[in-house]
């Protein structure tokens, strides 16, 4: 061990712990301004890093004129990575602490004028400011407080991501860190903490919405010498990046909640199992094991009390059916990741034929807010039956994609339109996908409904892990159904044949229908074989694998009909069913043919321009690189691009800039 | 040189695809590198997942010598290390090219146009996705399901590069990218 990190000998008393916090506390308080470059998934790859170290630079290059305002670098002044701040579609973006100001797409070379202008002179720094829409008023903003992304948020499980410094363990115990754990330990027994979790009514996160106090009480009951917990990581449903963001931006919390966990039901062994797609949520989570193993928080003994748990990560095999928990604990054991009936549950025998409890990340995340604030506290949020509050990946065809948090029981509506600002380049609203591929697409009129686990159930979708696709009237369903089906059959493990077999005919059908070939006999098919599956499969995936299709073919027939009887796709999705056409507005630019991969494009310069039906393959990029939108789209013998009153992507563009 | 077969993944619907693989002898390299992920583990089942995420990211595939020498390193049956290997994504029975090219196929990808992507790069590399490297070895390509940076559909994911909101007219651009860094 290296003499600088000698100082941070371990811990051999709650007491000890508390101390540290204290000082911690203490010397954040100190910080006049603290600058947040957010380092989620999204900023990252628009070169977030690149940022940060930009500020360290300039920071140190003007360390004097800085002095002379009173912020010293390590002392009074921080900059720090965070974790996501949710909104990507503003990416990357820097926030400045206390004042809230919001930057949203800075680039490298903007640092230099933000340090200048805005930190030495206190002037904003006017074009990096979020702009508000025109319908809503117009304008810039300049507190992220004030805009409604932010405002009309309640974060718990996300309170800490995009606050804290992932790596720092002194950030996290500074901002509240390790005070549940210290609580729980020093003032709680085992069963209050139990006790705690079950009346505060918080489900499962992972998408089954299964009462995890109860599944505490059950592990309680059971007789054991060995109980394993473990954190279910294996977030593998589409268009959701929850757990990513919670592991990624504020590990600690995480494994807080495990601490909590395992001191409660007395488990000795836990693993953290983390999806092979999410390297850097096992490099931060690797990272906080090892620091607090150190400091004495994991491992034997801990704080002196005598507690012993011992905390794994093992990374998944890249496999969706591994996050149905029996799969997993197969996974853990080096097998296939195949389910097993649940005959016998999981917290009797699981891993290893011993007893297990499994939760998911953002339930664990959740816990220490728990013990920390109070049962009543968390349950005072939310609707009826859905305690709490439940963080959403918004993603698709919304203008505000990114991650949010809200209370259970808002409205689609409010989450779409408020929070997400609306339909992107303000096209029609066609579905909201919740749910994952065990969910289902919702319409229009379903958009008052609450957001809970059992409102959703009854629509025929789901809660799932909170992934939340929101689809406008370029998407397709058919082709939605076709793609979760076809992702579906790469993920049945195959055990059983319902799921093998019926993926495989349903996908059939569906292909052919989008290929203009389906007759209307396959509905009666495909709704057949989805019964079947429905009632036959041996796990949840297989179980829940028709959602997708019977949610559609409920709300959105019609557009099955439409494939069916008229070839047509209203969408302009299905690519046999449709062709580009160049229509006469034409300004003759020669883009379309410059990029045309099959050169199936002629014309001269500022003549009209004319596709070869016969070499088109229908890639859709002349319709991308259009300047003027005179690409048409044309399905059943109608144009289908052009929705009434949809604004051109200049007249969005324009819009965009005043 | 011998030539074995074996039975990829399922990509894309319903097709099951068989590839045969060309295979030559592990290098000295190759061998050292597998000693120290032998000597890093219990040797036992459990350890078998591990053991060939460390061999798929030394080797860059599961090369089929390795794969006996892990079955008796770990006391496991051969058929059982076989199965591991075929049913998580994560390995790959076939050699890849230098670089692996990562399309999000994800539901937001989806619904933002990234099948177009697909389609794009497999006519410009001349390869399929999850089979296959490009005519000068430096790419392979397949679909992944959600790389979680769902808020920059499509995404594209080149090593460790992210690209966000791709669209096919900007692959010429990151071929050309990747190509010479």
């Amino acid at each position: 061990m290296s003499a600088a990190k000698a100082k941070t000998a371990k811990f051999s008393s709650p007491a000890d712990l508390t101390a540290f916090a204290e000082k911690a506390v203490k010397k954040t308080e100190k910080r006049e301004l603290e600058i947040r470059v957010c380092a989620g998934p999204g900023c990252l790859a628009l070169g977030a890093r690149k940022i940060y170290q930009e500020f360290e630079e300039q920071l140190e290059a003007n360390k004097s004129a800085l002095k002379k305002k009173g912020l010293d670098i390590k002392a009074t002044l921080s900059a720090k990575c965070t974790g996501c701040h949710g909104m990507c579609e503003a990416g990357p973006v820097v926030t400045m602490e206390p004042s809230s100001l919001f930057y949203t797409h800075v680039k490298p070379k903007d640092v230099e004028e933000i340090v200048l202008k805005t930190i030495l002179e206190d002037e904003i720094v006017e074009r990096l400011l979020y702009h508000q829409e025109p319908r809503k008023g117009g304008g810039q903003v300049e507190h992220y407080t004030d805009i409604p992304f932010y405002s009309l948020q309640n974060r718990v499980a996300l309170r800490w991501v995009g606050v804290v410094d992932p790596l720092s363990f002194e950030d996290f115990v500074a901002v509240g860190g390790m005070k549940a754990f210290i609580k729980a330990l020093t003032e709680m027994s085992p069963e209050e903490v139990v006790e705690e979790v079950y009346q505060s009514g918080l489900r499962g996160r992972g998408g089954a919405g299964f009462s995890t106090g109860r599944k505490w009480q059950g592990a309680l009951r059971v007789k054991k010498d060995r109980v394993w917990l473990i954190c279910n990581g294996d977030e593998g449903d589409p268009g959701a990046f929850m757990d990513r963001a919670i592991m990624e931006g504020d590990p600690y919390s995480v494994i807080e909640g495990m601490m909590i966990g395992a001191y409660a039901l007395g488990a000795t062994d836990g693993y953290l199992y983390v999806r092979h797609e999410y390297p850097l949520a096992v490099e931060n989570l690797e990272k906080a094991i090892a620091k607090l193993t150190e400091m004495g928080l994991l491992g034997e003994n801990i704080l002196g009390t005598g507690m012993t748990f011992n905390l794994k990560i093992s990374r998944g095999g890249g496999a969706f059916v591994c996050g149905e928990s029996s799969a997993l604990m197969r996974s853990l054991e080096g097998k296939v990741g195949e389910p097993r009936a649940k005959y016998v549950r999981s917290v009797e025998k699981g891993l290893h034929d011993e007893p297990t409890v499994l939760n998911n990340v953002e339930t664990f995340t959740c816990i220490p807010r728990i013990i920390e604030k109070g049962a009543h506290w968390f349950a005072s949020m939310g609707s009826e039956n859905s305690k709490g509050t439940k963080a959403f990946s918004l993603v698709g065809k919304v203008k505000h994609t990114g991650l949010i948090e809200v209370p259970m029981g808002r409205r689609l509506r409010e989450i779409i339109y408020e929070i997400g600002g609306g339909i992107l380049n303000d096209r029609p609203f066609k579905a909201v996908q919740t749910g994952g591929p065990s969910g289902g697409c919702l319409p229009a009129d379903k958009l008052d409904l609450p957001v809970d686990f059992d409102t959703l159930s009854r629509a025929g979708s789901m809660m799932g892990s909170g992934g939340m696709i929101v689809m406008d009237d370029q998407t397709c369903m058919v082709d939605i159904a076709k793609y979760f089906i076809n992702f579906l059959i790469g993920e049945s493990c195959g055990k059983c044949v319902p799921c093998r077999e019926g993926l495989r005919q349903v996908y059939d059908l569906l292909d052919k229908i989008t290929n203009g070939e389906g007759v209307p006999e396959d509905i009666d098919k495909i709704e057949k074989l989805c019964h079947t599956m429905e009632v036959a499969s041996l796990c949840a995936l297989g179980k829940s694998a028709p959602y997708p299709v019977t949610s559609t073919l409920l709300y959105f027939k019609d557009e099955y009909l439409e494939h069916i009887n008229e070839k047509k796709c209203r969408a302009g999705v299905c690519k046999k069913l449709i062709t580009y056409d160049i229509n006469k507005d034409c300004i003759g630019c020669l883009l379309c043919k410059k990029n045309c991969p099959t050169e199936a494009i002629s014309g001269e310069n500022k003549k009209l321009h004319v596709i070869d039906q016969d070499l088109c393959i229908q890639c859709g990029i002349c319709y991308d690189v259009c300047p003027v939108d005179t690409v048409d789209i044309i399905s059943g013998g109608v144009i289908v691009n052009r929705a009434a009153e949809t604004p051109t992507k200049e007249k969005a563009k324009a819009a965009a800039k005043s | 040189m011998p030539l074995r077969r074996y039975y990829a993944h399922r990509e894309g619907g319903t097709d099951v695809i068989e590839t045969a693989v060309q295979v030559t002898e592990l290098t000295r390299d190759e061998q050292k590198h597998l000693d120290e992920i032998f000597a890093k583990y219990p040797k036992e089942e459990p350890s078998l997942i591990m053991v060939l995420q460390d061999v798929q990211d030394k080797l860059n595939w599961l090369h089929p010598d390795a794969l006996d020498q892990v079955a008796e390193v770990l006391h496991v049956p051969r058929a059982r290390v076989q199965s591991v290997a075929t049913f998580y994504r994560a390995f790959s029975l076939e050699p890849r090219g230098k670089k692996l090219i990562k399309v999000c196929m994800g539901t937001a990808c989806h619904v933002r146009g990234a099948k177009t992507l697909v389609d794009e790069f497999e006519r410009r590399l001349n390869i399929k996705a999850g089979h296959g490297v490009s005519e000068d070895g430096m790419f392979s390509m397949e679909t992944v399901n959600c790389v979680g940076a769902c808020a920059m559909a499509p995404a594209v994911v080149v090593q460790d590069n992210y690209y966000a909101k791709v669209g096919a007219k900007n692959l010429e651009k990151i071929i050309k990218q990747e190509r010479q860094s």
